[in-house]
């Protein structure tokens, strides 16, 4: 009941603000045609253009960016006191906070969904891959948006927004391997931080399903994320519902 | 058995007792004003009532159901419109009370019946289509008085439900108040500074101070108890033992410039008293409030708590406007 009522709310505020859709899809174009075909120009990663290469990963950053940024928009809610109506209704906070995990994975994936539309461009890319490359999304999607609501339902204010951008978002992005393949010939700290990020798993098994170049067979990127999402979605249960 | 029940119902938080052991006993269809100034205990109050706020200890119960034992059930059956707006700005108004229905469980199967009924009662029929960013402060508050009563509660809580409003919307605010409490047959209890509203709308009235209830009746008693008519003399020797001593003089005070006499039927008597007083200089008949309650009770005025939380009403809209993703 609760799960729905909020997942219902996030759904219609997402198809309300258009300009919201437009600019998740412009971004990670941006990052494709304009510095992904810039760098492509003159190197590519074994036979796939590195445009090409980077698809994965970009998709990826569209999961990382709109899911965080999404749970920590409760921050903004809780100021507004508009969560307040709600956390008084007869419905449990756990199911409050898996509606809005829900809600903000929904968004994410049809922004995914979008880009997808799109993969025509890229001739490396293999059509039949999508559906895996959708479920790791999806499960990343939810891992993340837990994370953003737990850092949420810690903060009193958006100032510690840039803070969480510097310190959690930009280092997920660019420890997971989305920009340059994760091999022997990255420095060693490099390559360690990387392996220890969940979202090189997540850039790995959409790379393997899309591009057929993967460092791990998909089963293991799937487990390693969704054993994540279970850990991350445990914290944010735990934190949601002793949020004042 | 009454539909709102406490005994001893007592918040602390840390070191400041908020709320001080509350016995109330109040009745289905009952319009019952908590009064009292800032900091006294009354939201809390209201929060332990809705299960918002834990109680320390004591017991509440609304329609039978135990606020510490059994708060899904209590939150089922009680309505609440909040001091600061909490309007979803991104939702239009019928959203709104979508929203707050599918929260709710209403069954979808009279959903859309129930929201409309709600929404011709609040007139905002013409504009339930517009987000409710674009709505006026009055518009608002109806908005909210709909949803709080969209699941036919048994209690309505209101806290300061007129506050910043201007006094044309807050006497039609009042006006949807009663008429919806009356057609939904709900029980109101309900905070608000405005004593004369107060005194206007409410069937009793408790007044809360320092986490105590310090005196509970209907408007009309509080206001005799006072002991009738106040009259302020202005006059340089006041014989203020022969006054007191008179049989229907019930209480006098001397203000710094004024002498203040509660006496019983002052059109009566106020002749005699000013044949007694010499060199008057101006004399004022006028019938007490609940505000002179509360000054004779607390020996402070409520409205000198009033300002600052106009104030902060202000600031909660100008976030509320503000709103954006």
């Amino acid at each position: 009941m609760g799960i729905s009522a909020v997942w219902w709310r996030e759904f219609k505020v997402f198809w309300r603000e258009k300009s919201r859709i437009l600019a998740s899809f412009v971004q990670p174009m941006m990052w494709l045609f304009l510095f992904g075909s810039g760098v492509g120009a003159s190197l590519s990663v074994g036979s796939i253009n590195y445009r090409d290469y980077i698809y994965p990963g970009i998709l990826t950053m569209s999961v990382i960016f709109g899911s965080v940024f999404f749970g920590l928009y409760v921050i903004w809610d809780r100021k507004l006191d508009v969560l307040k109506a709600v956390l008084v209704a007869p419905v449990t906070r756990i199911s409050i906070f898996f509606g809005k995990v829900l809600g903000g994975c929904t968004d994410v994936i049809m922004q995914v969904a979008i880009l997808f539309m799109f993969s025509f461009l890229f001739p490396s890319v293999n059509p039949w891959g999508i559906p895996q490359a959708l479920l790791i999304l999806m499960v990343t999607s939810i891992a993340l948006v837990a994370v953003g609501l737990s850092l949420g339902s810690l903060m009193e204010s958006l100032e510690g927004f840039q803070v969480i951008s510097a310190f959690v978002v930009f280092p997920l992005f660019f420890l997971s391997g989305a920009l340059f393949p994760v091999d022997e010939r990255l420095p060693r700290w490099l390559g360690g931080l990387v392996k220890f990020n969940p979202l090189s798993y997540t850039v790995d098994g959409v790379r393997g399903a899309l591009l057929g170049v993967a460092n791990a067979p998909f089963y293991v990127n799937l487990l390693v994320i969704t054993v994540f999402a279970a850990v991350m979605l445990s914290i944010g249960c735990i934190l949601f519902s002793r949020m004042k | 058995m009454a539909i709102i029940q406490t005994r001893n119902l007592t918040k602390t938080f840390g070191k400041i007792q908020a709320v001080r052991g509350i016995d109330l006993d109040i009745e289905k269809g009952e319009i019952f004003g908590l009064l009292g100034p800032n900091g006294a205990g009354k939201t809390t109050t209201i929060g332990m009532l809705c299960t918002t706020v834990r109680p320390t200890s004591g017991r509440g119960a609304i329609a039978g159901f135990d606020i510490a034992r059994q708060p899904t059930q209590v939150r089922r059956n009680v309505g609440i419109v909040f001091q600061d707006p909490t309007l979803d700005t991104i939702l239009t108004g019928r959203e709104n009370l979508q929203l707050h229905a599918r929260l709710y469980g209403i069954p979808s199967s009279v959903r859309k019946n129930l929201i409309e009924q709600m929404l011709e009662l609040v007139d905002l029929k013409g504009r339930a289509d517009d987000l409710t960013k674009t709505y006026s402060g009055g518009m608002r508050r109806r908005l909210e008085l709909a949803r709080g009563l969209l699941h036919r509660p048994a209690v309505l809580f209101l806290d300061e439900p007129t506050l910043g409003l201007d006094p044309q919307t807050r006497a039609r605010t009042w006006e949807y108040i009663r008429k919806m409490a009356a057609k939904e047959q709900t029980t109101v209890m309900l905070t608000t500074h405005y004593m004369e509203e107060a005194q206007a709308v409410c069937d009793r009235i408790g007044i809360i101070d320092a986490g105590r209830i310090i005196a509970l009746d209907t408007p009309a008693n509080l206001i005799d108890s006072l002991g009738g008519d106040i009259v302020e003399v202005n006059a340089p020797r006041p014989p203020l033992e022969t006054i007191k001593d008179l049989p229907y003089v019930s209480s006098v005070k001397m203000n710094e410039d004024a002498l203040e006499i509660s006496m019983k039927s002052a059109h009566l008597h106020l002749a005699e008293v000013l044949s007694i007083i010499p060199d008057v200089v101006s004399v004022q008949m006028r019938k007490p409030t609940l505000n002179d309650v509360f000054i004779k009770l607390t020996g402070r005025d409520i409205r000198e708590d009033a300002e600052e939380n106009d104030g902060g009403w202000v600031e909660a809209a100008a976030r509320f406007n503000q709103r954006g993703r």
